[in-house]
C-alpha cells in the first residue's frame, strides 16, 4: 500500500472538509484575533517601536502568523479526534484497513493544511498595516510546514490521551499557549536580560517563531539553519512518537 | 480482496483470552464460523460477546490465543482482515459535520473502494435512507442511524458481516426489516456473525449458535440441536369444571393449579412415548377440558438452563462444532 492509498486520501479529504465545513470557527475567528493584535500592538506601537531595523507592525506579523499556524494545526487534529471519540465514529476508523502510518500522516497533514491556511490569511489581513512581504518565502514556508506538522502531531497525541475536551484545553492553555507567547511572538529575545535569553533558548517555539521571522525580515536571533534543523527534527520525532502511540493502541484499543 | 487461505474458516478463535486489569472477560474461547454461515453469539450481559467481536475487528487487543479471519491473524495481517470484515457496532455513532451520503463515501474510501455509486444507492434505497441521503447525520432518528450503520458496514461488500446487537432499541417493524435484509445479504454468500439479546431472533435466523457465559463457551451447536437439549413442553390444561386439587396421576409432571382451579400448568419432558403416557394420564384423571395450550421449550429456556439463569439449574457445557 503506497503513501497515497485511497484510505489515506479519504481520511485526509475528510480532515480538510471537516474544518472547511465550519469556517467561522476554524478560519474567521482566528483572523479576528490576529486583526485585533495588529490594531492594538502593531498600529498603536508600529511607528514608535522598531526591532532589527523594521517597524514593530512589520516585526509583529511573523509572530502572529506563527501563532495562528501552531494553534490551528494543534486544534485541528485534537478537535477532530476528540469529536470522533465523543460521537463514537472513531470506531469506524479504528476497524478500517488504514495503516497506522497513513492515519498519523493524514491527521498531521490535515492539521498542517488548516494551520497554513490560517497563517496565510493572518498575513493577508495584516498586510495593509504591516506591509510585510517575506524576503525568503521558501524558507518561511519550510519553517511553517515543519512547525505546523509538529503541532498537528502534538494535537494527535493530546487527543489520544485526553478523555474529555477539558484535557485538550488544559494542554493548550497551560502548555502550548505560554510556550508560544514566550517564544518571541511579540518580542525579540535579544531584548531580554541574559538569564531569560538563556531560558528562552530552551523553548522549541522560539526557533519556529524566529525562523519564520527570518523568512519575513531576513534577520533572526538564532541562525536560520539551526532553527530549520531543530524544527524539522522535532516534527520527525513527534511523527515517530505519534505513530508508535497509534500502533500500540494506547487509550484507543483497550 | 480475496481471502488468501482458501480452506480456512471465515472466523476462527482458539484459546482466546482477554484480561482487563483484574477482570478476565474471555477465558480461553475456541470456535470457528464456516464460510457463508449465519452464526449467533448469545450470552448474558458481561458474558464477553462484545469483547470477542471487538478482538476480531481490531477494537480490542487480545491477551492470549488466536483470532483469525480466513486464516489471517487479526493483528499481524490487520490491513487484510479489516478489509474483509464489515462491522455494525452496538452503540449508535454520529458525525455532525457530514451528510449521510458523504459519510458513506468516506466509509467506502477507508476500505479503498471508489466508483461504487450504484451499490451505495442500492443500500440507501434498500435501507429506506434514500430520502435522507443529503441530511446531516445528527438530524437522523435512532432507527435511521442504525440503518446507516448497516449501510456503512456493507459499503465495501465485506466477506464477513459482524453485527453487535443490531436490533437493540429498534422498533418491531424496523427489526423485521433489518432481519430481512441480513438474510438477503447472507443468502448472497456473506458470512454473518451476530450477537443479540433477542433470543427468539437468533432461534429463528441463525444456523448455529454459541452461548457465552462468564467468558467461556457454554454451548456451541446447530440451533435445532440446542433446542433439543431441553426436550420439554409446557402444557396448560383449561378446565370447563374447576377442581380443588391436582389429580394424583398428574403430580409427576410438576402440575400447578391456578388459584381459581380452572387451569393446570404442567411440564412434559422426554420422548414421544412419554408424551403419549402423559395424555393417557390426563384421560384417566377424568378432568373435563375446555382447551389445551402446548408450548415447546425454546432457545430462551435452553439459554437459561445453560447459563444457570433458571432457579436450581446448573450451567451445562455443550459444544459440538
Amino acid at each position: 500500500m503506497t503513501a497515497l492509498s485511497i484510505p489515506f486520501r479519504t481520511l485526509l479529504r475528510r480532515e480538510v472538509r471537516r474544518f472547511l465545513s465550519v469556517p467561522t470557527q476554524t478560519l474567521f475567528a482566528p483572523l479576528v484575533s490576529s486583526l485585533l493584535y495588529m490594531l492594538i500592538f502593531g498600529v498603536s506601537l508600529g511607528d514608535r517601536l522598531a526591532f532589527r531595523g523594521v517597524r514593530y507592525a512589520e516585526f509583529l506579523v511573523p509572530g502572529l502568523v506563527m501563532l495562528g499556524v501552531l494553534n490551528h494545526a494543534f486544534q485541528n487534529a485534537a478537535s477532530s479526534i476528540m469529536i470522533s471519540k465523543f460521537e463514537g465514529n472513531i470506531v469506524e476508523l479504528l476497524v478500517a484497513p488504514i495503516s497506522y502510518a497513513e492515519m498519523t500522516a493524514a491527521y498531521m497533514i490535515g492539521g498542517v493544511a488548516r494551520g497554513l491556511l490560517v497563517g496565510v490569511a493572518t498575513w493577508a489581513v495584516c498586510l495593509p498595516w504591516s506591509g510585510a512581504l517575506p524576503r525568503h518565502p521558501l524558507f518561511a514556508l519550510a519553517i511553517a510546514l515543519c512547525a505546523a506538522a509538529s503541532f498537528a502531531l502534538l494535537g494527535v497525541l493530546a487527543a489520544v490521551w485526553a478523555d474529555r475536551f477539558e484535557g485538550i484545553s488544559a494542554v493548550s492553555t497551560f502548555g502550548i499557549v505560554p510556550l508560544t507567547y514566550l517564544g518571541g511572538v511579540f518580542h525579540s529575545v535579544d531584548a531580554l536580560p541574559p538569564f531569560w535569553q538563556a531560558v528562552s533558548r530552551l523553548n522549541p517555539m522560539l526557533y519556529m517563531v524566529d525562523g519564520l521571522r527570518y523568512g519575513f525580515l531576513g534577520s533572526s536571533d538564532v541562525p536560520p539553519a539551526a532553527s530549520l534543523s531543530l524544527d524539522a527534527s522535532l516534527a520527525a520525532v513527534l511523527f515517530l512518537v505519534a505513530l508508535a502511540v497509534l500502533r500500540s493502541g494506547w487509550r484507543l484499543r483497550p | 480482496m480475496r481471502p488468501s487461505h482458501p480452506d480456512a474458516p471465515a472466523i476462527e478463535v482458539r484459546d482466546l483470552v482477554k484480561r482487563y486489569r483484574d477482570v478476565e472477560a474471555l477465558k480461553g474461547v475456541s470456535f470457528a464460523v464456516g464460510r457463508g454461515e449465519l452464526f449467533g453469539l448469545l450470552g448474558p450481559n458481561g458474558a464477553g460477546k462484545t469483547t470477542l467481536i471487538s478482538i476480531l475487528t481490531g477494537l480490542v487487543r487480545r491477551s492470549a490465543g488466536r483470532a483469525e479471519i480466513f486464516g489471517l491473524d487479526v493483528t499481524r495481517d490487520y490491513l487484510t482482515t479489516r478489509s474483509l470484515v464489515g462491522v455494525v457496532p452496538q452503540e449508535l455513532v454520529s458525525d455532525h459535520f457530514f451528510t449521510v451520503r458523504q459519510a458513506l463515501e468516506f466509509q467506502s474510501g477507508y476500505y479503498g473502494v471508489r466508483g461504487n455509486r450504484d451499490w451505495m444507492d442500492h443500500l440507501l434505497e434498500r435501507l429506506d435512507l434514500a430520502a435522507h441521503a443529503d441530511k446531516r447525520m445528527h438530524a437522523l432518528s435512532g432507527g435511521m442511524k442504525r440503518r446507516l450503520l448497516v449501510a456503512k458496514a456493507l459499503i465495501h461488500r465485506p466477506a464477513v458481516l459482524v453485527l453487535d446487537e443490531p436490533t437493540a432499541g429498534v422498533d418491531v417493524e424496523l427489526r423485521h426489516g433489518l432481519w430481512e435484509f441480513v438474510r438477503e445479504i447472507h443468502a448472497s454468500g456473506t458470512t454473518v456473525l451476530l450477537t443479540t439479546h433477542y433470543i427468539e431472533e437468533a432461534e429463528r435466523n441463525c444456523e448455529r449458535i454459541g452461548i457465552l457465559h462468564e467468558g467461556r463457551l457454554a454451548a456451541l451447536d446447530r440451533t435445532e440441536n440446542l433446542l433439543s437439549l431441553l426436550d420439554e413442553r409446557q402444557v396448560t390444561l383449561h378446565l370447563s369444571e374447576p377442581v380443588r386439587t391436582v389429580p394424583a396421576g398428574l403430580a409427576r409432571y410438576g402440575a400447578a393449579l391456578s388459584p381459581d382451579g380452572q387451569r393446570i400448568a404442567l411440564v412434559v419432558r422426554g420422548a414421544d412415548g412419554e408424551t403419549g403416557e402423559f395424555w393417557a394420564s390426563v384421560q384417566a384423571s377424568g378432568l373435563k377440558l375446555r382447551d389445551v395450550d402446548i408450548r415447546r421449550a425454546g432457545l430462551e429456556e435452553v439459554f437459561l438452563h445453560l447459563t444457570g439463569g433458571r432457579r436450581g439449574a446448573r450451567p451445562a457445557a455443550v459444544a459440538r462444532t
